[in-house]
């Protein structure tokens, strides 16, 4: 956001800040440990909104749970603005100084009264009212968000209605405020950074930029091609056409975690080749022509990760890897020697100090500091710089540093792409538990006694309908398939609105109901989003299949 | 946009000014710390190390276990070291008589009550002081209870456990805000229970472990290391620790990765680094079993 790929904020901000808004999040269950810092910001006086289609267990710690329908929230946060606008508690200096498109956005926003909200979001907007006013009126205040704002169609648009947000209040780019996107994979964030991303070379530099492609091309030796590649959700359309047949796979379970999973398989299995390198034979790699073992990034290998807080942090070996798996960087390595290009045998400090002779970012980060100092925040430009605990500071200063001014966005309601109908009446919407992680490749192993299993779970009002009771097996079926699995009865759904995990696609394949309509501009899909059918099959036998428990603790939501 | 940060952005956080200086007296000897620093603070400061039980840097004092007394000129009562500020002026005794006396009751009325051969520290602190928890007549007044295994995460040893309140600070207030646990019973009733003494699962519980690692004594225990121990092959001279990151969510929360015999037998947090303060969630403390293909 505003020209940087990462969150603006440290976790300590949170244990200062005044007001949080946690935003189509979890963090309880999905970030744990970034939670015990929130609690700290609780504890010290800070109020909570927790804004959630589903009354989840970080919302029990808030002061208001705003339960909104499932991809509403730009109406939402298109009303708190104006609700802003309208009662002048927007910093007008701030607007004037540091921002453009403010006319536009007030405008926009106009239509978004309080009743028109409640109408769209199910609100009510008394509670709307009161979140405009706590988050506007408070000193420091951050807006936090998971994949409850970005696994939607409109995902990008949804991120640039918070934004607005934090423009119009000036709570951005000072100690304790800011926007947080909190990252789901441990190295999501430095992936991004290192320019796993189809447009952008390391440190973000622009693969279009004929001046940043030279920087890269004299110390690569090789030239850059100079059009953006393709992300993953482009990848799959264009194995559906015919144009992609080859695809190497580095760490990732597509064959599990793709929205419409059926199709995803299909379309990987009919691949001329396919290279897969992971620490597990995944259903992807069993789908493979050739696996490369991989040793585990953490634990076996030399390295670094980087945090939802810009933070870069040392990984080590601390155990050997098993067999014939090897690091990374050497299958890398030996497969460029197979095609006639002699890399050498770098080691993954020889790596580190490249690229941060080609990123401004982490320039002052040598492989020293990030022992002694226990990682630094990008970014660090030389070895004098500390790190930087958040971003976007030249936001407040008289000049903007020599930057333009950061603009408002206009941004519309767009519910769900796939609406309700007669024949898939209700709403499912996915997320995380706890104790279990994605496709459960890792956490799998984890002899969890928490651990539900993949449920689905329904309303007290749904369940009384349609005759479910707690256990029971049911079937689910969505527009693209249907799968059976048990039933679990939370207190914390809204009518009309069902919940699951995706951990145990052996056990359930709940990819095959989701919908893989996708944000042309963030390449997701709108895994949160599709519409179902449920039919109870039968009451379950006592000891058959995971148990079911009416509580709403046991699952979590949005990654 | 390739526009990126100067570092021009990078500001520090309020309120860190030095704090003002407190001057004080430790055994004859002059020390200097910043205000809001502890008595704790102050004898380390001046190189006097402290015997302690209930405290931890990670956690807020409860004053539980009294072994940290020590004895303040003009205090008619030992003060315990770990909760009470130093104030400028004070003269402070770490080695008196007193002190001495008082720590090696404390050590002698513990290690009457519980087993304490698998907390190192106060076997050390109790040969320093010749603490002998015999000299009280027979050990009787243990819990004598079977070790609680329900799980394959962590086992629960009541016989070993001292009544610190470590664990149900770190699943309270001071990190998890779980509250699965609390003290019930009084006198040689007293235990730390679940609610009605549920099962954990049955319980609020949801098995970070952070009680497992705040505890001194080993009455909470990974199960990995109950079993090591019980098979006697548990040998932490030849086990490595080496810090990386917890390979889930994105929080980045630093590992401690105990190895013995090239396989992982423990994970914990080191609780000077700020992400964590040594604090985990079940995933990053149990959930690496799948290196060695578990």
């Amino acid at each position: 956001m505003f020209g940087a790929g990462g969150g603006t904020s440290s976790y300590r901000e949170i244990e200062e800040t005044d007001v949080i808004v946690l935003w189509g999040s979890n963090a309880r269950e999905a970030h744990p440990i970034f939670f015990h810092h929130l609690m700290k910001g609780l504890d010290n006086g800070a109020r909570m909104y927790c804004i959630d289609p589903r009354r989840t267990s970080s919302s029990r710690f808030a002061d208001a749970w705003l339960g909104l329908d499932v991809g509403t929230d730009i109406a939402l946060a298109n009303a708190v603005g104006r609700e802003i606008i309208a009662n002048d508690w927007h910093d007008r200096a701030f607007i004037d100084r540091a921002t453009t498109g403010f006319d536009h956005y007030r405008a926009a926003v106009e239509p978004y009264t309080l009743d028109r909200a409640a109408a769209i979001t199910g609100v009510p907007g008394e509670a709307i009212a009161e979140l405009a006013r706590a988050y506007a009126t408070a000193e420091q205040a951050q807006i936090l968000w998971t994949l409850g704002i970005t696994e939607h169609h409109n995902a990008v648009d949804n991120v640039l209605a918070l934004c607005n947000l934090a423009l119009l209040t000036g709570h951005i780019g000072r100690w304790g405020s800011g926007l947080v996107p909190l990252r789901g994979q441990n190295n999501v964030q430095g992936g991004g950074d290192m320019g796993a991303l189809p447009n952008k070379l390391p440190g973000f530099a622009d693969i279009v930029d004929a001046e940043a492609r030279a920087r890269f091309e004299a110390v690569w030796e090789a030239p850059v091609p100079p059009e953006p590649g393709l992300h993953l959700t482009l990848m799959f359309e264009a194995m559906e056409r015919g144009d992609l047949r080859a695809v190497y796979c580095i760490g990732e379970n597509p064959a599990d975690s793709e929205a419409d999973v059926t199709n995803a398989r299909k379309l990987l299995a009919d691949l001329e080749l396919l290279i897969v390198q992971d620490i597990f034979l995944t259903r992807t790699a069993e789908l493979a022509d050739v696996v490369f073992p991989a040793s585990v990034a953490w634990a076996e290998s030399d390295g670094t990760v980087t945090s939802s807080e810009r933070r870069v942090q040392r990984v080590r070996a601390a155990v050997p890897p098993p067999g014939e798996a090897r690091d990374d960087i050497d299958i890398i390595g030996e497969l460029a020697r197979r095609l006639d290009y002699d890399w050498g045998k770098p080691s993954p400090q020889d790596l580190w100090d490249e690229l941060r002779s080609l990123s401004p970012l982490h320039r002052g980060m040598s492989w020293e500091r990030l022992e002694a100092e226990g990682g630094l925040q990008w970014p660090c430009p030389d070895e004098d710089h500390p790190g930087s605990p958040f971003l976007h500071g030249w936001l407040w200063e008289p000049d903007l540093g020599g930057r333009q001014p950061a603009p408002f966005s206009v941004v519309e309601h767009a519910g769900p792409i796939e609406e309700l109908s007669d024949e898939f009446p209700l709403r499912l919407t996915t997320g995380r538990a706890l104790d279990s992680y994605n496709t459960g490749v890792q956490s799998g192993s984890l002899e969890s006694p928490i651990r539900s299993g993949d449920t689905i779970d329904v309303s007290e009002a749904d369940a009384a309908r349609l005759g479910i009771t707690a256990g029971m097996r049911v079937r689910v079926t969505s527009p693209r398939g249907s799968v059976e699995m048990p039933a679990r009865i939370d207190p914390g759904l809204p009518e009309g609105l069902t919940f699951t995990t995706f951990h145990f696609p052996e056990l359930v394949d709940v990819n095959q109901l989701t919908n893989d309509a996708w944000d042309k501009r963030s390449g997701t899909s709108e895994f949160k989003a599709a519409s179902i059918r449920i039919e109870p099959l039968a009451a379950a036998s006592p000891g058959s299949g995971p148990a079911a428990v009416v509580d709403g603790s046991g699952a979590g939501a949005g990654g | 946009m390739t526009t990126i940060d100067s570092g021009r952005s990078t500001g520090p956080g309020p309120g860190e000014a030095a704090g003002t200086p407190v001057a004080l007296t430790v055994d004859g000897r002059p020390v200097e710390v910043t205000d809001g620093a502890t008595v704790l603070d102050a004898c380390t400061a001046a190189g006097v190390e402290t015997p302690t039980l209930c405290w931890a840097a990670n956690l807020t004092p409860v004053n539980a276990c009294r072994l940290c007394v020590v004895e303040q000129e003009g205090s008619r009562t030992l003060v315990p070291a770990c909760s009470r500020l130093a104030e400028e002026g004070m003269v402070l005794h770490t080695d008196s008589e007193r002190v001495r006396h008082s720590r090696k009751m404390v050590l002698e009325f513990l290690g009457s009550a519980s087993e304490l051969d698998q907390a190192p520290d106060l076997a050390r602190w109790s040969a320093h002081y010749g603490a002998d928890p015999g000299r009280y007549g027979p050990a009787g007044a243990t819990m004598d209870e079977e070790v609680r295994v329900q799980d394959d995460l962590y086992i629960r040893d009541y016989d070993r456990c001292v009544l610190c309140y470590k664990c149900v600070e770190a699943c309270g207030d001071d990190a998890q805000h779980t509250y699965a646990i609390t003290m019930s019973g009084r006198g040689f009733g007293a235990r730390i229970s679940t609610e009605f003494d549920v099962t954990l699962p049955e319980s609020a519980c949801v098995y970070c472990g952070n009680c497992v690692a705040v505890c001194p004594t080993n009455a909470l225990q990974f199960k990995t290391e109950f079993d090591l121990r019980e098979a006697g092959s548990w040998r932490p001279d030849d086990q490595t620790v080496t810090r990386t990151v917890c390979s889930y969510c994105g929080v980045g929360c630093n590992l401690e990765l105990h190895v013995q015999d090239e396989t992982i037998v423990k994970v914990t947090s080191p609780d000077d680094h700020d992400v964590t303060s040594g604090h985990l969630c079940i995933k990053g403390r149990f959930g690496w079993g799948y290196v060695h293909g578990r």
